[in-house]
């Protein structure tokens, strides 16, 4: 080991050699490419829970749209009362309801019904949610003082208290309507929080710095506001689609949600319910199948929460 | 690194005697990350007496703090101490207990921290977050510890702490905050005091009474003070002994005044010959009477010389000014509670002018209107009354195609390194943004102009594809000075644009900001807090407080002989201002 | 502090009279007989026709109906139900139950997430914590309806630890069962709000200079930790209540609870539209209220809020 230079009274100098003088601030060519997005797949790629939750949702998604891929009985048909409440047989692997109906396929035809609605309402809070809060919080003013207030009275009302209300008294019940109330009650809060992050991201260095380059203030809002602020509106609308799908099949339970001309998990629940005692597992299928469904996407909204918010992923 | 510093020498014959009252010995300190293990502190060594007072000088991620964090094991997050000793009194303080730990905390060892906004509970008073620290230590209980806490916070300069007690931290100044904190850190009479960037985030004037109070308190208590800081001005000024710290190992140590008359470490050198505060005192009793030609270019470091000289140049010939702002006010309407409102005028009657190719800087502290000065020039905010003249038109009315011409050539540069640039905007796309709302030659024309200012700041071709997540705090700026100077501008408002940046990187900003301005022939109205960086770059300087400009003149006129008491307190502040330089 | 709870007030008034009106203008201004709606398919009498047409003012202007109802509310009549029996009475009866159902759910699940979302917090990454998160994660995904019949059937039927369904009166053993399945989803928001609180928290520059002043660990986290947690988790029960409203008309429909909720819960299924209307407003009323009181409970724990003009 060299000697360190040691000079007069207590002067230490290192070994020049040994703690050698990088160039100030350079820029390290060789590293990766990385953008905010790629970042964000990068931390979700490496989480079991991203792939388990995906893998879910897709199967459920395909289940929904296809079916008779997953089960040849028509679930429409080929209810016999004497096998009311039976026990599973071959080809009926989860046995029969009380109206002696296929559980297996029930529950696969289904999660159309409950998917759709979820979909519909949490696309149709998140565009509306969005574009208001977007304005509001950007423009401020008049505009932002109406829809804050209005946006309060809604907030009062409980979105399913508010769909309990209304759905009694609506004559249509189809999966549109069903999307369209629980919307009606629930976007205030997507609004609340596209404005926060609007108002958030307005005030950035960045907008000013556009501003003063002459980009037009509605350019800024588009193109540099509204793609940094969405991030928290996506984490919500992930999570919304599972809490909306609850919101569906509660209603349906209840008995004002979908007909029960349409199959939907809810219904069914709320069908099996007056047999509980007497055949739990006919309530149990539709049951676990709506559990698992929700489940999936608030785990995808976790790992996407994660994956978009630096300060968690740091923690982690 | 097996050398042992030898900083302690004995200052004075009562220390000589006593054995040192913390030695660090080959510290490691490392965190454990997703990409593995970090080392942050290799091999540290020093020693501090009893009585003494060292600091350690850093750069960020020096390993400076984590250095002092690690001495009273309060190492953020997954850091640990892989190897060394730190002796605490003889006692190795890596190795005790966590309750024996609990028990140096503040009665042996006083710490305070860096931010006095974030590091008071926001929901207790003051008064409870003094006693309970006054409590834990044993110091007094009861009624007593009641009548401490008044005490403690009258010696750390809070005058009316007994009606103050039930206030809350956001009832307080920074200022105010960081005596609390300073009291707290004291009110055990501890041996040791680690005190981590006490002061970065307060304005100068304030930075100085309160270091001043520190002082006074640790020596009459005879407490031993570690200083951990970035600014080599204020470790002189402050402290004894300097220990130099670079990417986690010690590359200096010793007496203050050696380090900075025989700096023999090339970072030291580079470090000291960069240090504005220290440079500028140099310049300023050097250039007085003689001009650049006559100047002993080795003593002030080539930068420096190459600065004043470029500003020598500029002040050869008398041009006409291309800013004419006269009596502008800013006035805003505060929400009192309930339906009062308050006025405040964040800029009150202010006139000054800036000629062409020159630069003019604002200085002033937080709260003194400078900012929103800089946004009346950039028509980023509307005046309530008074003229500004852009190259002889009037900007307060200009609309439309008028506005648009005019921003083209008036462009800023912001502080904030990370959030003046655009996340999700690639480099080649922030800088070409300009070209494209102004409607700029073609793709190719424009990326070729990209490419070119990458050049003009020094960055390779390569950086057109990143993102600035990828980019240091200094790359970033250069990014953004890239952009401001995409369509060829006349004037650059400079907003705190290197305030946050480390001290060599700043000097690097510095001299391209100067070497573009005379390529250029660029205006600059430079916006900044740090007087120590005017006396480099400006020309002009206009002192503003509370919203009013108290004083403009040349920079030799404002620095040699300023006409106003603030102006002379504001000098008088920059730390290492008061440093007689040995030599 | 009484600026704050003045403004408060102030800002409850509008949307008191905003969401009473939305609720009534969602009934009685579509289109078609309001009457007819409110019954579905189980037509009423000529004479419960025209005493619920007297009853609503439904000759008048819309506004004026809806005068009459605010008026209504604020004198306390509540309308009649199918039966004639007036809201009031009912609510009387059913409120208590409701009340106590609510907050012994409330007390669950607040006491008990704070301490497993304050212990997952402080424990960040080990096992305690990561189970929290997967057991919260299942119970927010099985939603209450659900969860209240496998409790029923485990607990009341196959176990018989409870019984089945609630007795009359609502004894308190009787509402263990029930409550635990009401305060369930949002116990699981409550442990993993808490636990991402306190995490902040504890990496919080004020938690790390009063462990520098001496103080004991334990100190640091009940005076430091905890109490600076629990702001956002109040905000978070203010919403809640919302939910276990919701909530309390799945549960006490399930173990046939004659509280509010379960009141509700028969009248929707039997189609009583004046019933479900009048019982629904007052549960939005009560939730405002509530949510005025989470609000002020907000500001005793945040001196920045209540110090805030």
């Amino acid at each position: 080991m060299p000697s360190n230079a040691t000079q007069g009274d207590g002067h230490f100098v290192a070994d020049v050699e040994e703690t050698p003088v990088g160039a100030v601030d350079s820029f390290d060519e060789s590293s990766k490419v990385r953008t905010t997005w790629s970042d964000a797949w990068e931390s979700m790629r490496s989480r079991p829970m991203f792939w388990i939750s995906a893998v879910l949702i897709l199967f459920v998604v395909i289940v929904a749209a296809f079916p008779q891929l997953f089960s040849q009985t028509d679930p429409a048909r080929g209810c016999l009362l004497p096998d009311s409440n039976g026990a599973p047989e071959a080809g009926h692997p989860f046995g029969f309801t009380r109206q002696g109906c296929d559980v297996y396929a029930r529950v696969i035809f289904g999660a159309r019904a409950s998917l759709t609605v979820g979909l519909l309402a949490t696309i149709l809070v998140t565009v509306v949610g969005t574009v208001l809060g977007a304005i509001a919080g950007y423009y401020g003013g008049w505009f932002d003082s109406i829809l804050s207030r209005v946006g309060d009275i809604f907030f009062a009302i409980p979105t399913v208290l508010g769909a309990i209300v209304l759905m009694s008294v609506l004559p249509t019940r189809d999966p549109l309507t069903v999307a369209l109330v629980l919307s009606l009650f629930a976007w205030p809060q997507i609004a609340r929080i596209m404005r926060g992050a609007v108002l958030s991201a307005k005030n950035a260095d960045y907008v000013q710095a556009s501003t003063a380059l002459g980009v037009s203030r509605l350019q800024i809002l588009i193109r540099h506001v509204v793609p940094n602020a969405i991030n928290p509106v996506i984490v919500v609308a992930t999570t919304s689609l599972g809490t909306l799908i609850v919101a569906e099949a509660t209603l349906s339970f209840l008995g004002i949600g979908l007909p029960t001309s349409i199959m939907s998990w809810g219904n069914d629940i709320g069908q099996a319910r007056t047999s509980v005692q007497t055949a739990p597992m006919v309530l149990f299928y539709p049951a676990a199948a709506l559990s698992v469904t929700v489940l999936s996407f608030l785990l995808m909204g976790d790992v996407v929460r994660d994956a978009l918010d630096p300060k968690a992923r740091a923690r982690r | 690194m097996t050398g042992q510093t030898t900083v302690s020498a004995a200052t004075s014959a009562t220390d000589a005697a006593s054995a040192p009252l913390l030695e660090i010995r080959d510290l490691e300190v490392g965190f454990t990350t997703q990409r593995g293990f970090v080392p942050a502190v290799r091999g540290v060594n020093l020693t501090l007496g009893q009585g003494e007072t060292l600091a350690i000088v850093g750069e960020s991620g020096s390993g400076k703090s984590t250095t002092a964090q690690a001495i009273i094991d309060l190492l953020p997050g997954t850091g640990r101490v892989t190897a060394g000793q730190i002796l605490f009194e003889g006692k190795d303080l890596t190795t005790v207990s966590a309750r024996q730990m609990q028990d140096v905390r503040g009665r042996l060892i006083g710490y305070v921290p860096q931010d006095p906004m974030s590091n008071l509970n926001p929901v207790w008073n003051i008064g409870f977050q003094v006693e309970e620290a006054i409590k834990a230590n044993g110091v007094a209980q009861g009624r007593d510890a009641r009548k401490r806490t008044i005490e403690v916070l009258k010696e750390a300069g809070l005058a009316d702490a007994g009606d103050r007690l039930k206030q809350y931290p956001h009832q307080f100044s920074g200022g105010m905050r960081q005596r609390v904190l300073i009291g707290i850190g004291l009110s055990s009479r501890p041996k040791l005091l680690i005190a981590d960037e006490p002061t970065s985030a307060l304005d100068v004037t304030v930075q100085r009474t309160i270091l001043d109070h520190l002082e006074t308190l640790t020596r009459d208590y005879g407490t031993s003070v570690l200083f951990i800081t970035h600014d080599l001005g204020l470790a002189v000024e402050r402290a004894e002994h300097l220990v130099v710290m670079y990417k986690g190992k010690v590359v200096e140590a010793g007496r203050s005044t050696d380090i900075l008359a025989n700096p023999l470490h090339p970072y030291t050198q580079k470090l000291v010959s960069a240090a504005p505060s220290l440079a500028s005192r140099r310049i300023q009793s050097e250039r007085r009477p003689e001009t650049t030609e006559h100047m002993d270019i080795a003593s002030i470091g080539a930068r420096d010389a190459h600065l004043i000289e470029r500003a020598d140049e500029r002040e050869a010939v008398t041009t006409p000014d291309i800013i004419t702002v006269e009596n502008a006010s800013k006035v805003y309407q505060i929400r009192q509670g309930g339906f009062k409102t308050k006025e405040l005028k964040a800029v009150d009657d202010v006139s000054f002018s800036i000629p062409r190719g020159t630069t003019t800087a604002i200085v002033g502290e937080s709260g003194s209107g400078k900012s929103t000065a800089a946004k009346l020039v950039l028509k980023l905010e509307e005046m309530t009354s008074g003229s500004i003249r852009f190259d002889g038109t009037e900007i307060g009315s200009l609309s439309g195609k008028d506005l648009l011409s005019f921003r083209r050539r008036v462009q800023p540069v912001f502080q904030d390194p990370y959030g003046s640039l655009d996340p999700l905007y690639s480099v080649g796309r922030t800088i070409e943004e300009p070209l494209v709302t102004h409607g700029v030659g073609d793709k190719a024309s424009r990326r070729a102009r990209v490419l070119e200012l990458l050049e003009q700041v020094a960055l390779p071709a390569s950086t057109i594809n990143r993102y600035p997540n990828e980019l240091s705090g200094g790359q970033r700026q250069r990014i953004a000075v890239a952009r401001a100077l995409a369509l060829k501008p006349d004037v650059i408002v400079l907003d705190e644009a290197v305030s946050a940046l480390d001290v060599l990187v700043q000097g690097q900003i510095l001299d391209l900001l100067t070497d573009l301005q005379s390529e250029l022939g660029l205006t600059y109205l430079f916006i900044t807090h740090d007087l120590a960086v005017v006396r480099l770059i400006a020309d002009n300087v206009c002192v503003m407080q509370k919203g009013r400009i108290v004083e403009a003149a040349t920079t030799d006129e404002v620095f040699d002989n300023p006409q106003q008491e603030y102006t002379r307190k504001l000098l008088e502040a920059i730390p290492g201002a008061n440093f007689h330089f040995g030599r | 502090m009484l600026w704050y709870v003045g403004r408060r007030l102030l800002q409850l008034i509008p949307v008191f009279f905003g969401a009473t009106f939305l609720i009534y203008f969602m009934v009685f201004s579509l289109p078609g007989d309001p009457i007819a709606a409110l019954f579905g398919d189980r037509p009423p009498s000529q004479a419960v026709i025209l005493a619920l047409r007297e009853q609503y003012h439904l000759d008048e202007p819309f506004i004026v109906q809806y005068l009459y109802y605010v008026g209504g509310i604020l004198t306390g009549d509540l309308g009649t139900t199918y039966s004639g029996r007036p809201v009031g009475d009912l609510l009387a009866s059913a409120f208590p139950i409701t009340f106590r159902l609510a907050m012994l759910a409330l007390a669950f699940e607040a006491v008990a997430g704070i301490l497993v979302g304050l212990i997952a917090g402080l424990r960040k990454g080990k096992l305690f914590d990561a189970s929290a998160l997967v057991v919260s994660l299942l119970l927010i995904s099985v939603p209450t309806f659900v969860l209240g019949f496998v409790f029923q059937y485990v607990f009341a039927i196959q176990l018989g630890w409870f019984r089945t369904t609630v007795g009359p009166g609502a004894p308190l053993q009787d509402l263990i069962l029930p409550a635990l399945v009401l305060a369930s989803v949002s116990f699981a928001y409550i442990v993993r709000l808490t636990r991402g609180s306190v995490s902040d928290n504890v990496s919080a520059d004020f938690v790390r200079t009063a462990t520098a002043k001496g103080l004991s660990r334990p100190r640091v986290v009940r005076v430091h930790i905890l109490r600076n947690s629990m702001i956002p988790v109040i905000t978070f029960l203010g919403v809640d209540i919302g939910s276990l409203m919701v909530g309390a008309i799945v549960t006490e429909g399930i173990f046939n609870i004659n509280g509010v909720g379960g009141t509700v819960y028969k009248a929707v299924q039997l189609g009583e539209g004046p019933t479900v209307v009048s019982f629904v407003a007052v549960m939005v009323i009560v939730y405002m209220l509530a949510n005025l009181l989470v609000d002020l409970l907000y500001a005793v724990l945040d001196p920045r809020i209540r110090y805030a003009k």
